[in-house]
This record gives C-alpha cells, sequence and structure tokens, in this order.
C-alpha cells in the first residue's frame, strides 16, 4: 500500500534547484534510506515530506490526501530527528517531553516521557537542564522526543550524529523496533553501510537529482560504494 | 498512530506554562527586563529636582517608553528560547493550531509585562511624587496598552524569528505600528497624573481599546498565514 506519493516534488532556492522534479512511492512500513554528497538535496527533500518545507512545485499525498490539506491530522503522525535538538535547553529532558507530549494530547505525558527517557538511558539525567547535556545525550534527548506520539512516518536527518558506539547500537535497536511495527522510516546517513543493512528501499541524490530509487538489491552490501560513487560522481567532477 | 486529540486552550495554556516553566528556571527574560526599566525610570528621575511641575509633564512618556523599550528586550529573548535548538520548527512540527501558538507567546508576553510593572510602578510612584495608582482609569490603559504591545510584538517577533537580522527587524516593524496606542497611553496617563477629569482623557482610552480589538482580529487572521511563510 502507497503511503506517500510524490509527485512532480520539486524546490528551488532563488534559482538553485535544491531538487529537481521527483516522482517516488513509499509504502506503508517501506525503510527508505537517503544518500548522497553534502548539497544533494537529502535534507531539502525530509524537509518536504516533514511539511518544514513548501515545495517550489509538485505534491506529496498521504494516503491519497495531499500534504497540504492533511496539515494537524498529518503532523500528528509524523516524528521528525532534525539537525537541531528541538528542546529548550533551560528545562530538563523530562520537562521538554512532558510539554512537547501535551501537545500532541498524550493522556498521561508524564509517564510517557519517562518510559521514553528510560529507552534512550536518559532516565538518570531526566531532570538536570537540557543545556548540561554532552552532544550525544541530546541526540539520545531527541530521539525519545520524536518517539513520543508513536509516529507511522519518521523522518531522521543523521540520526547518528555524535552518537557513540552504544548509543549507535540502541538507535539501531529503535528503529527495528519501529519497522517492526510497521513505521514508515526516511533516514538520511553519510554513513553507507549502515544505511543500506537498513534500508528495504534506498535513494541516491546527487545535485538535487535522483540517481536512483528502488530496492537495494541493485548493489550488494560490498558493492555499495563502487555504485554509489559511479551514481554521483559527476558531483565531484 | 490515533492520539486523543488535544484542544485550543489546552495547547494554548500548554505554550503559556512552559514559558513561566522556563522563565522560572532561567528568570532570564524579567531579570533583564526589570533592570533595563528601573535604570530608565531612575536615571530619568534625576534630571528634575523633586516636585517640579515639567517632571509630571514627562513622566508618562518615561514610564511607557521605559516599558516599551524593555518590553522589546523581553521579546527577543523571549523568541531566542524558540529559535535556540529549533523549538518554533518543534512547535510547527506539532499537531496544533498555529494560533495556539501565538496565544501562548502572546499570555507569557503579557503576564512577563505585567510583573515587571508591578515592581517598577511603585518605584515610579515613589520617584516621581505622583499619585497614579489612585486612578482607577489607569488600569484600563496599563492593561490596554500592555496588551496592544504584547500583540503586535508577539506577532512581528514571530515574523522576524527566521530573519538573521530580527533584533533590528523588530523594532524597525513594531515601534511605528505602535505610535497610536504609545501616543494614546502616555496623553491618559499624563491625564491622570495632572488630576485631569477622565473625561477628558477617555478618548485615548477609547482609542487604546478599538486599537486592541482591531489589531486582535487582523493578528488572529495573519500569524498562520505568516508561519506557514
Amino acid at each position: 500500500m502507497i503511503a506517500l506519493h510524490i509527485h512532480g516534488l520539486s524546490r528551488k532556492y532563488g534559482e538553485k534547484w535544491g531538487l529537481r522534479p521527483l516522482d517516488a512511492d513509499i509504502e506503508a512500513g517501506d525503510f527508505l534510506t537517503l544518500l548522497g554528497p553534502n548539497g544533494a538535496g537529502k535534507s531539502t527533500l525530509l524537509k518536504l515530506l516533514s511539511l518544514q518545507m513548501k515545495p517550489s512545485a509538485g505534491s506529496i499525498s498521504c494516503d491519497g490526501e495531499p500534504l497540504r490539506d492533511l496539515g494537524e491530522k498529518y503532523r500528528a503522525r509524523i516524528g521528525v530527528i532534525s539537525h537541531q535538538p528541538f528542546l529548550y535547553d533551560g528545562l530538563s529532558a523530562l520537562e521538554n517531553l512532558s510539554f512537547y507530549a501535551s501537545l500532541y494530547g498524550i493522556s498521561k505525558p508524564r509517564a510517557r516521557a519517562i518510559e521514553l527517557l528510560k529507552r534512550v538511558d536518559m532516565n538518570k539525567r531526566m531532570h538536570d537542564p537540557v543545556r548540561s547535556y554532552s552532544r550525544g545525550m541530546l541526540q539520545r534527548t531527541s530521539i525519545a522526543r520524536a518517539l513520543l506520539n508513536k509516529p507511522d512516518f519518521i523522518f531522521l536527518d543523521e540520526p547518528y550524529t555524535g552518537l557513540d558506539r552504544q548509543a549507535t547500537y540502541m538507535l539501531t535497536e529503535i528503529l527495528q523496533e519501529q519497522v517492526q511495527r510497521k513505521a514508515t522510516i526516511v533516514l538520511v546517513t553519510h554513513d553507507l553501510s549502515l544505511g543500506y543493512m537498513l534500508a528495504d528501499k534506498l535513494m541516491i541524490l546527487s545535485k538535487g537529482e535522483c540517481k536512483y530509487f528502488g530496492d537495494k538489491a541493485f548493489t550488494t552490501d560490498t558493492d555499495l560504494e563502487r555504485r554509489y560513487l559511479e551514481l554521483v560522481r559527476d558531483e565531484h567532477a | 498512530m490515533n492520539m486523543p486529540k488535544s484542544n485550543f486552550i489546552s495547547q494554548t495554556l500548554a505554550i503559556f506554562k512552559k514559558d513561566i516553566q522556563l522563565e522560572l528556571k532561567t528568570k532570564e527574560i524579567i531579570s533583564s527586563m526589570l533592570l533595563f526599566s528601573m535604570l530608565v525610570v531612575v536615571v530619568f528621575s534625576f534630571l528634575f529636582e523633586p516636585g517640579n511641575i515639567e517632571q509630571a509633564g514627562i513622566a508618562g512618556g518615561v514610564y511607557w517608553m521605559a516599558l516599551i523599550f524593555a518590553g522589546l528586550l523581553g521579546l527577543g529573548k523571549s523568541m531566542q528560547a524558540e529559535i535556540n535548538g529549533g523549538n518554533l520548527e518543534a512547535l510547527l512540527l506539532s499537531p496544533i493550531s498555529r494560533n495556539a501558538i501565538f496565544y501562548g507567546k502572546l499570555l507569557s508576553n503579557i503576564a512577563f509585562l505585567l510583573c515587571i510593572q508591578l515592581i517598577m510602578l511603585p518605584l515610579f510612584v515613589v520617584l516621581y511624587d505622583t499619585n497614579l495608582v489612585s486612578h482607577i482609569s489607569m488600569l484600563a490603559v496599563i492593561l490596554g496598552t500592555t496588551y496592544a504591545f504584547s500583540l503586535l510584538g508577539t506577532l512581528f517577533s514571530l515574523m522576524a524569528a527566521r530573519s538573521s537580522t530580527r533584533e533590528i527587524l523588530l523594532p524597525i516593524l513594531l515601534l511605528p505600528m505602535l505610535v497610536p496606542v504609545i501616543l494614546g497611553a502616555i496623553q491618559a496617563t499624563n491625564g491622570a497624573l495632572f488630576q485631569d477629569a477622565v473625561s477628558t482623557y477617555a478618548v485615548w482610552i477609547r482609542l487604546i481599546v478599538v486599537y486592541d480589538v482591531v489589531f486582535t482580529a487582523i493578528a488572529s487572521l495573519l500569524f498562520e498565514v505568516v508561519v506557514e511563510e
């Protein structure tokens, strides 16, 4: 079943293409990894999918309805991990998550916040102000925040940045749990082997243009880097 | 997952509560606003000898200028908390009404300004030897002007939030728009200070009330469009 239908979607920054017209269908429960060099359009696509940005042309529809019409209904179903933590640094992790949980209409926001902070091993520091956290701790808290509403769609922009080995393993485990509960996941990463390992589908972007979109079976784990460099070689020319 | 939908009032109150909670912990907004406004009131009080009739003539202006510039400082700090860490983006990603964000921020900005005035007003009465607090009409002026400043201040600070020149953009956008209400507030305050009959300056209070009503409607309509862009 097609969950997200992307039709002629593009985004321009002035005269420069951030994303060239793109057509793609993402099925419910898909794990899509977006790969590409810096400035390829990965984050732009992620922002368009999460309504953080308006397209210059084209549309995205969810279960047959345009995202713009769905508005709040769609936002209630998504979780986003961005380059920014989306946390108030003067508040503790627990206060931050309880606040965001209340915005999602969760009936016991504090209990849900504690549950997720335990899941990301932040329960021991959950009363400390966020400004005292390390990069990795911020990222863990940010992951917990994104999962508050048990989202159907999870959009992650380089979520492994700043995570130590243990936290990397934990995030991978969390993502696999989300796959098991049939969440649709779109992951942006520069780690080719990790992206390949997690994905059902790959999209390779270069200079805002989609060079490949489809099943990851088009290449093998060991051959991925060579195929990837072939597809994006113009970028380095 | 289908969540029980939170309503507009609970969303607005959640944002208001969060701002108050944040301020109680950091004390960044109130302390900077209070320090600035008290400095202005104290420094200007040195310009005139006690009882000087000219002092009463400028006292209304000093009070509102101190409050408005302290308010600009507060608006900047309040918005900074939303910009740091991408929180404004996170609020916009949440399944809540855009107007709930606006009214939540508006309520907290009003609360901060009223807190400042609770401390500033007695100091002002002592330093300027006025009996301002004895005029019930001043309550309407204070509430109406505080509301007008917070209303447009919240709107413009959210509009300017994504601009790299927001610190300068906010006063440039806000102050010209506030001219009628500042003028009304100063005239009404001076009227009260000179012990004039309320009927002589009631027109300024009416101006503030009309301004509040008109701009509440405009801001409600405009905010959603502004944040979507």
